[in-house]
């Protein structure tokens, strides 16, 4: 248990500490994104590294939990935490819907990725068409200073929120791994038919795991809302969070549970940096981004994770010597 | 209810924008065909090539007509390196690999663009950009009209290229069977570089088509590669006769949607029949195979 | 035990199986065999689910079980292996005999037990943390007997576990098929290599052309008229009956 379980804890309680030492709100702010795309990246990897289906779209289920927060609080006054649940449920939803229309028809690889990109396209351009959303304009969320409103003057109490929820489905991710439905979803990744041979039912376990993939991007995407309390159709169901939430957990290492965090840090790490040298110039940041895919995919497929554990064997030998 | 005389203008310039969807989809299915990959980098290639027409003409001079023959010649050798020594090295033969590195592509050369050019809306001027001719119930302009012949043409020699040809036979043989084909000598990498150097080609000359009467921005070939991904999964994955009537049809459905719901909702009615397709009958309507 | 009745199978304007009926006794080792393309493995695909008969039924200790899915046909206990063997790449033997083991353990140390019990049943208990994708032919085979095996079934469908061993392999093979037997699980086997059908199964249904030519006892079986020519082709067994030697050859 210590074994499986301690790094994780070291890891959330060591980046908990963060706030303590540093106060400036650059740095807080970018903690705070990076760890919101972190969470979104978790979610892509129960479905696209543990069950091994890649989705194109996963901005489709970012987008519902965030608006789903903005909404209910500005058209219906609900309480920003009430909120924030049933945004995640609602995400956990459309997750099934999607999953069970495109897993009931036996999509899979390319079509998979396709039918979840055209799913999050149609949400964006309704999203943007409809009045409700507030259309291409937008929509704020009003700005009401409060824990009970789920509103935070300091940064700090953001970093602490998300870090604990990007630690829970840490630990969650662990928990998977070491169950049954962990041991279903990598055989239905590896090989569908001896999966059913073997009494798994896969599409079961490919809904429920689209189901909390959705519901984990979800979150990320209700985080979004209460932390820059304003939302529009190309932020909430744009392609960019598609993107990130598929690259960070390739580049971090698919399929295992630090590699969305991992990655996720790598990635806005790098993009600073970039950032910072290349000046304003638009964009540089997300080719820096698909070179990285590549990059990964070609010279290092298990990603960071898969270095590291290079590294540490290399290291080992080293000392048995 | 509207005249006849407007449904009747609107199909006629669905037709037009089909053609360009046309050679766009015909890209993406012949590589499908061929790799049995979706080529994510499609539509940044569209936008790159939109904006090699676009420096052609306003750093160069030459018009988008007369780059059409260079620009596609550039863009079949770009796309046949680009699968040769990235997109074939860097998957390791895996099919999901391929998938992710063609997203890679897509993230590189659009966000390249973005860099570049940075996200104005660009077009050029050409003197015949607002001819049109007189159907007496309407009128068609004339790039569209160039465009929709230009289209035609490409496929039929597409479609003999493939038949009559012994690169087309090549292909087709690795489109079937490509450890079989690897046995009888053909060589495959070469095969699927060609097939990827023609597919950049096609959009191409899709952009040369598109620049007199459109506008490009780093972003303007996504729109496109959507519809065209329609297009592709409507005619059947694979299918070159699929690709084009899959096309016209979808051309005109836009046009028609545009008409009675407006703009913005217009290309719904795309993405629904992409998803009732995908999911009712993924092999598409024209079912076979290139 | 098993009981399948006239089942056919189409694809297209192919018909595979041709109303086909077998019925498989507790506690025996059945053996199916025929020639290239006989049907065999669509039959197996019938029986354990992947595919539905276009007519006919197939019955599991009493129960119809036609139009249940292969997931839950492996719950009932009918476990099959592939012909071309399918190992969870990414997994090391003992993880790829859990994914078996946990259908009947749901705790993980649970599934780990009982799946290294397996792999020393089969005789990969020294290779256990290996990587499926390392193994050798043999030990692959092994690991897809040890997976079905690991679902604790009533009835294993073994499709071709001996193709592709060498004659070593295969003498070291029989006994823990025989085993597995002996420990109360019904077998029904797709075969090719005669001399181990002979030997192991008590009973031989005979797929031509998608049809049931013949069955009964390996030695009725191997004199059969019928069936040496489906093997041979028409006038063989004439031919055969005037050697003195007579017998199937595969």
């Amino acid at each position: 248990m210590i074994r499986a379980y301690g790094p994780a804890i070291v890891l959330i309680a060591a980046a908990a500490l963060v706030p303590f030492a540093i106060t400036a709100n650059t740095v807080l702010n970018f903690i705070v994104f990076a760890l919101i795309i972190a969470l979104a990246a978790q979610g892509w990897n129960v479905l696209g590294g543990l069950a091994g289906q890649f989705s194109f779209g996963h901005a489709a289920f970012f987008g519902s939990g965030a608006y789903t927060t903005a909404l209910l609080q500005t058209h219906w006054g609900v309480n920003a935490w009430v909120a924030f649940a049933l945004s995640i449920l609602l995400a956990g939803a459309v997750g099934w819907i999607i999953g069970f229309l495109s897993f009931r028809s036996g999509l899979r690889g390319s079509y998979f990725a396709l039918v979840t990109l055209a799913f999050a396209e149609v949400l964006r351009i309704l999203a943007n068409a409809s009045t409700f959303t507030g259309g291409a304009a937008g929509t704020l969320v009003k700005l009401d200073m409060g824990p009970a409103n789920f509103q935070f003057a300091s940064r700090a109490a953001f970093v602490w929120i998300a870090l604990a929820l990007v630690g829970f489905v840490l630990i969650a991710t662990i928990a998977i791994m070491r169950s049954r439905f962990g041991a279903w979803l990598t055989a239905v990744r590896e090989n569908e038919d001896a999966a059913r041979a073997l009494g798994v039912d896969t599409l079961a376990v490919k809904l429920k795991a689209i189901t909390l993939s959705a519901a984990i991007t979800g979150a990320a995407g209700a985080l979004y809302v209460q932390y820059y309390l304003y939302l529009d159709a190309s932020i909430a169901y744009g392609p960019w969070i598609s993107i990130e939430a598929l690259v960070a957990p390739i580049v971090g290492g698919i399929g295992t549970a630090f590699g969305p965090i991992l990655g996720a840090a790598a990635l806005h790490g790098f993009g600073e940096l970039t950032k910072l040298f290349a000046g304003g110039i638009p964009g540089i940041d997300l080719v820096l981004y698909g070179l990285l895919l590549i990059a990964t995919i070609a010279f290092a497929p298990d990603g960071i994770m898969g270095l590291l554990k290079r590294l540490a064997s290399v290291f080992d030998r080293r000392r048995t010597r | 209810m509207l005249a006849p005389d407007i449904i009747l203008a609107a199909v006629l310039n669905g037709l037009m924008t089909g053609s360009i969807y046309a050679l766009v989809a015909l890209g993406l299915t012949l590589v499908y065909g061929v790799l049995h990959i979706i080529n994510f980098a499609h539509g940044a290639t569209l936008t790159a090539a939109m904006f090699a027409a676009y420096v052609a003409q306003t750093a160069l001079g030459i018009d988008p007509y007369l780059a059409l023959l260079p620009v596609t010649l550039l863009f079949f050798v770009l796309g046949y390196a680009v699968q040769r020594f990235v997109i074939g090295p860097a998957s390791h033969g895996e099919d999901r690999n391929i998938l992710l590195v063609t997203l890679g592509l897509s993230i590189v050369i659009e966000n390249a663009m973005l860099a570049i050019f940075r996200s104005d809306t660009r077009s050029i001027d050409v003197p015949y950009a607002f001819e049109s001719i007189d159907l007496g119930f309407t009128f068609l302009a004339v790039p569209r009209v160039a465009a929709f012949g230009v289209a035609l043409i490409v496929a039929l020699l597409l479609g003999f290229l493939l038949r009559a040809t012994d690169t087309g036979r090549a292909i087709r043989a690795v489109a079937r069977e490509k450890t079989g084909a690897a046995l009888a000598g053909i060589d495959v990498p070469h095969i699927y570089a060609v097939t990827f150097g023609l597919g950049a080609a096609s959009v191409a000359i899709a952009a040369c088509l598109l620049m007199p009467t459109f506008y490009v921005t780093p972003r303007a070939g996504n729109a496109f590669v959507l519809v065209a991904f329609t297009i592709v999964v409507l005619g059947g994955m694979g299918s070159i006769p699929g690709a084009l009537l899959g096309a016209l049809f979808i051309g005109v459905v836009e046009s028609l949607c545009g008409l009675f719901l407006g703009e913005s909702l217009g290309q719904i009615g795309i993405f629904l029949i992409f998803i009732l397709v995908l999911l009712v009958k993924p092999t598409g309507l024209f079912g076979a195979r290139a | 035990m098993l009981s399948v009745q006239s089942v056919t199978k189409r694809f297209g304007g192919l018909v595979a199986v041709d109303s086909a009926s077998l019925d498989v006794a507790q506690g025996s080792i059945a053996g199916l065999i025929g020639p290239n393309g006989a049907g065999k493995t669509t039959l197996f695909t019938l029986v354990a689910g992947f595919e539905k008969p276009s007519s006919g039924t197939v019955s599991f200790a009493g129960q119809d079980v036609t139009a249940l899915p292969a997931h839950e046909r492996a719950a009932l206990g009918i476990a099959r292996t592939f012909q071309i063997v399918q190992p969870f790449a990414g997994l090391s033997v003992v993880e790829n005999i859990a994914v078996g083991a946990y259908l009947r353990h749901p705790a993980r140390a649970d599934a780990q037990a009982k799946a290294r019990a397996v792999a020393d049943l089969v005789g990969l208990g020294g290779q256990l943390e290996q990587s499926a994708a390392a193994l050798t032919v043999a030990g692959r085979k092994r690991l897809e007997l040890a997976r079905a095996l690991a679902t604790e079934p009533r009835l294993l469908l073994l499709d071709e576990v001996l193709a592709g061993l060498n004659p070593s392999e295969i003498r070291d093979m029989i006994p823990v098929i025989r085993n597995i037997r002996d420990r109360g699980v019904t077998i029904l086997m797709v075969e090719h290599v005669m001399q181990a059908v002979m030997s192991l199964c008590e009973h031989i249904h005979v797929l031509a052309q998608g049809k049931i030519i013949a069955q009964g006892k390996p030695a009725e079986i191997a004199s059969d008229p019928a069936v040496i020519e489906a093997y041979l082709g028409q006038g063989a067994a004439k031919r055969l009956q005037a050697k003195p030697a007579g017998g199937a050859d595969a």
